[in-house]
């Protein structure tokens, strides 16, 4: 049960050989074990999640259950939930809890699934590797001295350690695809605008978007069935009529036409991930997939315009943490100003502060237009790259990151060597597409190596088919990790 | 572009943050790792383009001028460090 994907569950519970109080149990057991020693989880609640169970248990008896109903999730902990805390992994957060529930956990508790508890997350999902979290770093099961990636690397790891059949994420600049990638997960990022930021913690508005990370790509689809649809209160959500995410699923490979864009196999990119990538194209090209090369210029840019517009977007949501309305606050201070200072620099950590630096910087009078505005033109010159390649190719594959995952403090004091692990993962979210990454095999060294698919517009349900037409042939995502044997 | 430890102080009050003594020359340093590595943008000739605000092009959505929510100051100053009488207690800044 602890390896079965959430299809499987969900059969299982369908067919009564399970019930959900006893799934719930058995991954409160799990979570219970390992949560020490890989510090996935900041908040767990047994009860809620018992009380939730025994819910989904009655929905079930009265014939009223859908395919989520029953099945066990660990949410971000940037997503609010009401009556249970969100802290972002922040100490300005440590103590929040939220008077209302995020679209999407409102969307997956209608749905009947379960809440296991809440992921740890780099702060304010400012990070690549789990490491800039106030409740201490989380560690990646395929080797605990290594990271997991960030942001979403509690819930990476939660599906990767098999302490919750699924998860969800958020991705700003690869925080969803990353972590994936390094903990041999799957994980969705997708179209700009299909999942509703609402009680979603804000980091970059323009680019942050919701997703899942699930073992099969078959999972992501069921799970962005639950989590995908129009919300009035989110103001950038997209009103489009609800699809059926896994309705590709049984996708012909045959004339697919897979770009290759010769920028993602550059300098830098590591020998063993460039190898696994390759096979995995080869794997496509005898299914009758036809590789294009293709051309992304601008993304080199990617980096430089990311990390203008996003500590910028930051520098700007962040100024609401003030100590007044909610969130830590200062003891002693003199006056208000003195309040807002000692609340902010106490209750941010370095890296949120070094962003809402950057940011402040960029946007600042004399500024704006070198930088801000710069990046917003080359933002539109990365995204007509992206439209160019889609006329040549139906999908795009390369690696998800650079490297595998790496020695945990290894990047901590060059923030620039940290940010490099998203070279791959940021051009997507800056041109607002939809991007997903899977597992492709393993380094020398052992560890996950993640194969990433980006598509356009609203393709999700492609993307998805395409990645389960490979899993099908593929068994890398099924393989537990060693140190937490089942 | 490099900042120095006065550009720094001057942004760090903008935002509202304080960097302490001890740690200054770090944050500086790393600040301006950062700021190197955005330079590289710069010198590109983006004459012409439009700046892309956001994904999509997105249009904001109007509504229909109607009252929607209805009170909930007290759920909401449930979470609040300080409140007084439905009000938040801040620092005296009126003399």
């Amino acid at each position: 049960m602890l390896n079965a994907s959430v299809v499987e569950l969900s059969s299982a519970l369908a067919a009564r050989r399970v019930s959900s109080v006893e799934l719930a149990r058995l991954f409160l057991e799990r979570i219970g074990r390992l949560n020490g020693s890989l510090n996935a989880f900041i908040t767990v609640d047994e009860e809620r999640t018992l009380e939730d169970a025994r819910r989904a248990d009655a929905r079930r008896a009265r014939e009223d259950a859908g395919p989520l109903t029953g099945i066990p999730m660990a949410h971000k902990d940037i997503y609010c939930t009401k009556g249970l805390r969100t802290t972002c992994g922040s100490r300005m957060l440590e103590n929040f809890v939220s008077p209302y529930d995020a679209h999407v956990i409102e969307r997956l508790s209608d749905a009947g699934a379960l809440m296991l508890g809440k992921t740890n997350m780099d702060e304010f999902a400012m990070g690549s590797s789990t490491e800039t979290s106030y409740f201490g770093p989380v560690r990646n099961a395929w080797n605990v001295d290594c990271v997991p990636g960030g942001s979403s690397g509690g819930s990476a790891v939660a599906v990767a350690a098999r302490m919750a059949p699924a998860a969800t994420g958020t991705d700003t600049g690869g925080s969803i695809r990353q972590p994936a990638a390094l903990t041999g997960t799957c994980g969705l990022k997708p179209t700009y605008g299909l999942v509703s930021r609402y009680g979603m913690v804000a980091f970059a508005s323009s680019l942050d978007q919701g997703g899942p990370i699930a073992k099969t790509a078959q999972d992501l689809a069921l799970l962005l069935n639950a989590m995908a649809g129009f919300d009035r209160r989110d103001s950038t959500s997209t009103d489009r009529a609800p699809e059926d995410y896994s309705r590709m699923l049984d996708i012909s490979l045959e004339g697919l036409r897979i770009g290759v864009p010769e920028e993602f196999f550059g300098d830098g990119l590591d020998a063993d991930v460039r190898a696994r990538v390759e096979d995995a194209l080869r794997w496509f090209g005898a299914q009758g997939a036809r590789t294009v090369p293709i051309r992304l210029p601008n993304a080199g840019l990617a980096l430089p315009v990311y990390y203008v517009l996003a500590p910028a977007e930051a520098s700007s949501n962040l100024s609401r943490y003030d100590g007044v309305r909610y969130g830590h606050r200062a003891q002693d201070y003199d006056d208000l100003i003195d309040l807002y200072t000692r609340t902010r620099t106490e209750g941010f950590g370095e890296e949120v502060k070094r962003r809402i630096l950057v940011g402040t910087y960029v946007l600042s009078h004399g500024y704006y237009d070198a930088y801000y505005l710069q990046a917003q033109k080359l933002r539109r010159l990365i995204a007509e790259d992206f439209s160019a390649a889609f006329q040549a190719c139906d999908v795009i594959m390369g690696p998800t990151t650079p490297g595998t995952a790496f020695a945990l403090g290894s990047k901590m004091d060059d923030p620039v060597q940290m940010y490099l692990n998203d070279i791959y993962t940021i051009p997507a979210p800056l041109a607002g597409l939809p991007a997903l990454s899977i597992p492709c095999g393993f380094d020398s060294q052992d560890l996950p190596v993640g194969l990433q698919l980006t598509g356009d517009y609203f393709s999700e349900a492609r993307l998805l088919g395409v990645a389960h037409r490979y899993q099908q042939a593929s068994d890398w995502h099924l393989r537990v990790p060693p140190g937490v044997p089942l | 572009m490099s900042l120095s430890k006065d550009e720094v102080a001057r942004l760090a009050r903008l935002a509202r943050l304080a960097v302490r003594p001890e740690e200054s020359v770090a944050v500086l340093e790393r600040l301006n790792r950062v700021l190197g590595m955005i330079d590289a943008m710069r010198a590109v000739d983006t004459r012409g383009v439009e700046p892309m605000s956001h994904a999509l092009d997105l249009v904001q959505r109007l509504r229909p001028d109607e009252v929607t929510e209805g009170d909930q100051r007290a759920l909401f100053q449930a979470v609040a460090p300080a409140v007084e009488r439905g009000l938040y207690l801040v620092p005296k800044v009126i003399e």
